[in-house]
């Protein structure tokens, strides 16, 4: 009696193997979507990580520890205010975004920007000054200069994505309140874990959560891997 | 113009293809779609894909179906962010009706709640009517001896669901205060859905109320090891409706964008004696016993009784499924 773990993971495992449609289905969602986000959040972060960076104006600090203290927001509570602001009945509606892959993409983009804004302030700020300076000694006008510097930082804003997607990937409440779990269309890996759940079809749940952890796995490892093999170039490289 | 102002307008235009994409593609691309808000058991049984499959089949629209309980399907509709509406509460459905949200309900369905607990039934309900086996199960949580809150021994979905709803009528009708019961230290609410919560009451060997098709299911799936506990009575009857959303909101007059014309040809079919007959015979062959029984042709053939009165009582209004002023056309549903 009780419940059969081990079987479930053998079940699960039969469902990978054998490439069942619907779950590969909620893998790709999961991917496009999460994907999709981090690229809007990444064009919306980083001009703002150079405004806040690259210039020098008052209550500076409070701006960053606003965007950083946004990085933790609880995603149902970005979820409810999405899903009341899209409803047809909340200021947004004429959008139409409620239960659509768009508004799953726009809000896990609302909730990353913080991170990618961060990350990416971090980063610039991080880059010596001097290198602007020598830009524009070397006849760069501002925004070549500017455009040096981000060149500089591109490691950051790289390492931001990273955590952005592993965020969107693994979040709950606004692909659920937003998305509305639709089969087939708006459902991801952890919503539709959700709802095998509360369907008692427990491999299949099993099979969903073994494909989101090695995802997660697989993208942190590729990063880990690439950031490794640019330290050895350069390792090689100097004398 | 400065870098961050053309990495702006970069920004701005990316967002604007994916909100002015998602449009297109919904008005142009996509097939009707026709958006249906469920309540969660005619969804996690499994019911409502087979009828999706069925009716996609042979029409040229796309349904979406959104699960969540009575109450919260409820508020979706009246948000106008559904065509549809799935329920199982007749006191709120009738509020639906006459605050204008929703026309043309009709009874589709109808099944049993049962308490389900623990096999070996430490409150003795086994076989009692509802009201005795809730009266059973609040003596023994008073004659419990941790009076902490730590042991609890009835689970309630908490949710506002039809199921929720249907407690709360049953704790009244057994002579207690609800608002007062559910400060008991015995009692659990965890707010969420019927798997969810079968789930809590069996890992702690507590009672709950539940309709029949889900613990069927997840007693199946073998995921629960409570046992049903009560038989079938007036009070636990379940009646499923359908209704379909108003276009027009009834207080400010915003028209919302309903698929009207859909949501009535999938009522239509919902009511249709081989739709009917495949809800009666849904789960049969896995089950041993109906999880629904198709409502339509027992109201019209008057039997079998008692249930067709029990229905008639608990889910009708002034006689009728659904009073004239709340109709919209479609006269043929009500011959």
């Amino acid at each position: 009696l009780g419940l059969d773990i081990l079987g479930g993971i053998a079940k699960a495992l039969e469902l990978i193997v054998s490439g069942d449609p619907d779950l590969y289905g909620i893998v790709y969602r999961s991917l496009f979507f999460s994907g999709t986000a981090v690229i809007l959040a990444t064009l919306w972060g980083t001009p703002i990580a150079m405004l806040i960076s690259l210039r020098e104006f008052r209550g500076k600090n409070l701006v960053k520890t606003f965007f950083n203290s946004l990085i933790g927001i609880p995603t149902v509570v970005l979820g409810l205010v999405l899903f009341l602001a899209f409803s047809n009945g909340g200021p947004l509606g004429f959008l139409g975004l409620l239960f659509t892959p768009g508004g799953i993409i726009i809000g896990e983009a609302i909730l990353v920007t913080p991170i990618i804004i961060s990350i990416a302030t971090s980063a610039i700020e991080a880059v010596d000054p001097e290198i602007m300076n020598l830009a524009k000694t070397l006849g760069a006008s501002e925004s070549q200069a500017s455009i040096a510097v981000l060149k500089e930082a591109v490691n950051g804003v790289l390492l931001s994505n990273v955590a952005s997607f592993n965020r969107a990937i693994a979040e709950l409440g606004v692909a659920l309140l937003v998305g509305g779990n639709v089969a087939g269309l708006t459902d991801v890996l952890t919503t539709a874990i959700s709802r095998y759940t509360a369907r008692a079809e427990i491999p299949l749940a099993i099979a969903l959560g073994i494909l989101l952890m090695v995802l997660v796995f697989l993208i942190n490892l590729t990063v880990l891997l690439a950031r490794k093999t640019k330290m050895l170039l350069t390792v090689w490289r100097s004398p | 113009m400065q870098t961050w102002q053309k990495l702006l307008i970069v920004a701005a235009l990316a967002t604007i293809i994916v909100i002015a994409g998602t449009l297109v593609y919904f008005n142009n691309f996509a097939k009707r779609r026709l958006i249906i808000a469920t309540t969660t058991s005619l969804y996690d049984t499994g019911l409502l894909d087979e009828i999706e499959a069925n009716y996609e089949a042979t029409h040229p629209v796309d349904i979406n179906i959104i699960s969540l309980g009575t109450g919260a399907t409820i508020q979706v509709a009246e948000n106008g962010d559904a065509d549809v509406i799935l329920v199982h509460a007749p006191s709120l459905e009738k509020t639906f009706l006459e605050e204008g949200w929703g026309v043309n309900r009709k009874v589709i369905a109808y099944n049993f709640f049962t308490i389900v607990g623990p096999s070996d039934d430490p409150a003795g309900i086994e076989g009692k009517t509802a009201s005795d086996a809730l009266k059973a199960i609040v003596a023994y949580g008073e004659s419990l001896a941790d009076q902490s809150g730590v042991t609890k021994i009835w689970v309630s979905r908490g949710d506002n669901s039809g199921t929720h709803t249907k407690e709360k009528s049953l704790w009244s009708a057994a002579g207690y205060n609800y608002n007062e019961t559910l400060e008991e230290p015995w009692y659990a609410s965890v707010g969420s859905g019927m798997g969810d919560t079968l789930n809590v009451a069996s890992q702690k060997n507590a009672y709950t109320l539940s309709d029949i098709g889900t613990f069927l299911k997840f007693s199946k799936e073998g995921s629960i090891s409570s046992v049903a506990l009560l038989t079938e009575e007036k009070s636990l009857l379940n009646v499923y409706s359908v209704m379909a959303v108003n276009q027009t909101q009834p207080h400010t007059n915003t028209t919302y964008q309903i698929n009207y014309a859909d949501s009535m040809d999938f009522i239509k079919y919902l009511v249709s004696s081989e739709t009917q007959q495949f809800i009666t015979n849904f789960g049969k062959a896995d089950y041993g016993q109906s999880l629904f029984t198709g409502a339509v042709q027992p109201l019209k053939d008057n039997a079998p009784q008692p249930i067709v009165q029990w229905i008639i009582d608990a889910a009708f209004f002034g006689g009728t499924e659904c009073p004239p002023q709340y109709r919209n056309g479609y006269s043929e549903l009500y011959g």
